[in-house]
Formats: C-alpha cells, structure tokens, sequence
C-alpha cells in the first residue's frame, strides 16, 4: 500500500478521466494520472513517461535526471573511496 | 527493473557502509551509547531488515523503528468496526490485503470473509469504484486506511464517484497524519532520538516544507529517504554527514521522486475532500491530537461513518501483547514475551506481526529467530534473578 512500484505510461486511455494504461514489468494496468497532469504536463505529454505507481494512480512522475545524480552522487563515492584507499595503501606501502 | 536495479548494487552498499563507519568513528557515539536514527515509515524498516541494512552499520547506530505503519497502529475498536460494515447483509466490503488479518476483538476481516461476509481485497479504491459501478444494488464500502501517500488516491476516488452520481459507494476514513505523529515521538518523554529518516512517499505528496520544523525546533537532521536498500543506506550516511559535518537540516536523498512543494494536484484533491479529526485513537500511542482526518460536510454522502451505524468503540490491546511499547521503541519485537512462538504472521496476536511492513514480522521473517529467542529467554532469566 505504501510502496510504489515503477512503471510507464504507455496510452492515455480517457483523457477526460484522465485514465491511462501503464506497463510495470511486462503487466498492463489501468491507472489515474490526476497527480501528475498538470498545465505545463497535459494528460497527452504522459505517454512514455516513467512514473511511481501506487495502489491505481500514477502518484509522481521519476526524475530521469535526479535518478542519475543521486546514481552519479553514489558513483563519487566509490571513487572518493578508492582515492582514499590507494592513500592509506600507499602510506602503508611506504612505512 | 527500471529505477530498482540501480539503487540494489552491492559493491556501492558497502563503500556506503564503509563510508558510515569512517565517519562514524570520529563522533562521540559507541555501542552503549549509540547514535539513534528513527525510520519513521515501516517501508523503510522492511528494506533495512530484507537487505540486512543493520548488519552493514556500526555498533555506534541504533536505528529505531518508527510507527509508520497505517496497519500496525490501526486500533482493534476500528477492525470491529470494519467486521460490523462487513456483515450487513447489503454491503460489499473492500479493503487492501494489509488489513485482513489484522485482528479484532471479535475477529478479523478475513474470518468474517469466512463466516460469510462479503469482504472482497483490492489493490486500489478504484477497483471498489468499479465494484460499485457494477452492483448498484449493493453498498460498497472502501476501507480507507494509510497515512498522506493514499489520501490523494481515496480523495481523488470519491470526487469520481460524486461525479458520476454514484449513490451507493462510500469510504470509511481511516486515514491518519503523519507531521503530528513525528511530533508526538519527539515530544515523548521516554524516547531519545537524534535523527530521522523520512518517509519518502508521505513527502512525494506533502513535500519538505511540513518537515521543516524538526531541525528548526527540535535541532534534529531529517532526511527524507527513497526504499531501495541504496537509498536507505545513502540516508543514513547522509545523516550521519550532517553530524560529522555540525549541520542539521532537511536533505532529500530522494530526489527522483520528491519535489520541496510535494505534489499540488494530489494535495488539493485531499485539502477538498478531507478535514483533520482533532484527535485519532492509535493502537500502542493512545490518542493524538490532529493525527487523523474526516471527510468533509459537503460529501457527507460518501461517508461510511455517517451513512451507517459504526459502533466506533475502543478496545483495549490483549494485556500481554507489547505492541505499544515495540511501537514506541521502548523494546525490540523480540523482547515481548509472545514474539515467536505465540505471535507470529501465521498467527498474529498483534498487528506488528500481520503487516510485511510491522518491525514484529520483519524480525520474524528475516532475524536470526533461535538466536533473538535465546537472546529473550536469557534476558528473561536475568529479570528473574
């Protein structure tokens, strides 16, 4: 109930409705896209995207860009990590 | 899948894990005196028990598990109340799977499913809409349960119904509030929190803003937290960079899905449909001011409570069932004495053992049971003495 589950739009079934088909995992279903339509996002711009899908409604759209950054910011880290490693390798190696 | 696999990498989880412990060690915590972060929402306290979370942090972590679980906390006087809408001979009763086996002081949805009630399990309010489309000599009535990430989808439902003019569809308004119960835990004189790790979903709708108030008067680092097992893990590390760093703020690590200003369309449809209750009866807290809503006046019509007779008593928890101090992080569900052998998701005595989400089930499903058994039993033998 609390946890969403990733899907994408692949129709806008009733405009009106605002109803559209989504495909998570291969499994269509008829969801609600009130909650992200919006002036700038018309219910006809929503097919293709990825949104987070809860109990029937399409509750957020997921941010390509910020998924990236948040994967990019975890990526850093292994880097920074590694720096870090190959210094105490280092000083250890010359000791 | 998409958005999943990525945050599930297990290399990255242990630089993670190894970055938690580096920091950590520069900070005045330990074992016996640890830093203690609350996952508010059981989503994330089933994340960090499937993908074995705790066993990657230090010693000097205690992450406490919070009372974010709409099924857990739902007090039995509301599951009798369910049980007495579904045995009306003219109603059909819906709910989510979660809430079946909850129990009752009569019985649970499922045992009066048994007995012959009409209780059908759906995956969203708005199959129980199509429910009522297609029996329109029946009543359908949608158990309407969970903090603000379900408000917008039963809000949004029931402005469906009344524009189709549906006349036998309603709701029965469980939904209960989040910001007043973080308030509630912070204000208990029992408990110490330094930190914590919010629900993601609650503020994919409510936004940061509501949040706001927890650094700024409670000087306490929130950060507001994805569900795979890398999100989770980058939270805490996120906190635990706050205290290294002598910050303490809202961050959001969850970005992808979270905007600061929530969701506006999903929020309106709530703020028109729903009113706050001035105190709602949790099971284990006792009652909380404005931790609950009502449907409003204006859609009276669709308003399970108004419509039937709810007896709307309240009903103590059995005495030997701990829930309310597991809810509380006054002990570990292992340390109750019905964990296991008594309670457990075969069998569940109290809620915390019925939902995938309660701490009881995830340390059944997923603890070591003969040790954390062993572990109570000694502990036990030591109260003795």
């Amino acid at each position: 109930m609390c946890l969403g589950i990733p899907g994408q739009i692949v129709a806008v079934d009733d405009p009106a409705r605002l109803m559209a088909t989504v495909d998570v995992s291969g499994v269509k279903r008829q969801v609600n896209i009130a909650c992200i339509v919006s002036d700038d996002h018309p219910a006809a711009a929503c097919v293709g995207d990825w949104v987070l899908v809860h109990v029937g409604f399409a509750m957020s759209r997921i941010d390509a860009e910020e998924a990236s950054k948040t994967l990019e910011a975890l990526a850093e880290l292994d880097e920074v990590q590694q720096e870090l490693d190959a210094i105490q390798h280092s000083a250890q190696a010359i000791r | 899948m998409k958005y999943v696999d990525e945050f599930r990498d297990p290399a990255l989880a242990r630089k993670l894990s190894q970055g938690i412990h580096d920091m950590m060690r520069q900070l005045p915590y330990d074992a016996k005196n640890p830093l203690q972060i609350m996952e508010f929402c059981g989503g994330h306290t089933h994340t960090i028990f499937r993908y074995g979370i705790e066993q990657m942090l230090p010693k000097s972590i205690e992450m406490v598990h919070g009372p974010g679980c709409p099924v857990c906390v739902l007090p039995m006087g509301r599951v009798d109340d369910c049980v007495a809408l579904a045995e009306r001979p003219d109603v059909i009763f819906t709910t989510f799977g979660d809430a079946m086996r909850v129990p009752g002081s009569r019985k649970s949805l499922l045992q009066a499913k048994a007995d012959g009630a009409d209780v059908r399990m759906v995956y969203s309010p708005l199959d129980a809409l199509q429910l009522a489309r297609a029996n329109p000599e029946r009543q359908v009535i949608f158990f309407a349960l969970g903090f603000e990430t379900t408000m917008p989808s039963t809000a949004l439902t029931l402005l469906q119904a009344k524009r189709e003019g549906l006349k036998n569809f309603s709701l029965f308004c469980n939904h209960i509030t989040s910001v007043p119960t973080v308030k509630a835990v912070l204000d208990s004189p029992e408990l110490r929190i330094d930190a914590f790790v919010a629900p993601g979903h609650v503020c994919m709708v409510l936004g940061e803003i509501p949040f706001e108030f927890i650094p700024r008067d409670y000087h306490k680092p929130i950060v507001i937290s994805g569900f795979e097992p890398l999100d989770v893990l980058q939270s805490i590390y996120l906190t635990v960079r706050q205290f290294a760093e002598g910050r303490c703020e809202v961050e959001n690590q969850y970005q992808r899905v979270v905007a600061r200003q929530g969701n506006p369309a999903g929020l309106e449809a709530m703020h028109e449909v729903f009113e706050l209750r001035e105190f709602f009866e949790w099971r284990g807290l006792g009652s909380i001011e404005n931790s609950g809503v009502r449907i409003r006046e204006a859609y009276a019509e669709f308003d399970a409570e108004r419509r039937f007779n709810v007896p709307n008593l309240q009903i103590a928890d059995p005495k030997s069932c701990q829930c309310g101090e597991v809810i509380k992080g006054l002990i570990r569900p292992w340390q109750c004495k019905l964990f296991g052998e008594v309670c457990n998701p075969q069998n569940p005595m109290g809620a915390l053992m019925v939902s995938s989400e309660g701490a009881c089930a995830a340390y059944y499903n997923f603890g070591d049971l003969p040790e954390l058994l062993e572990k109570r039993n000694q502990s036990d033998k030591t109260d003795a003495a």
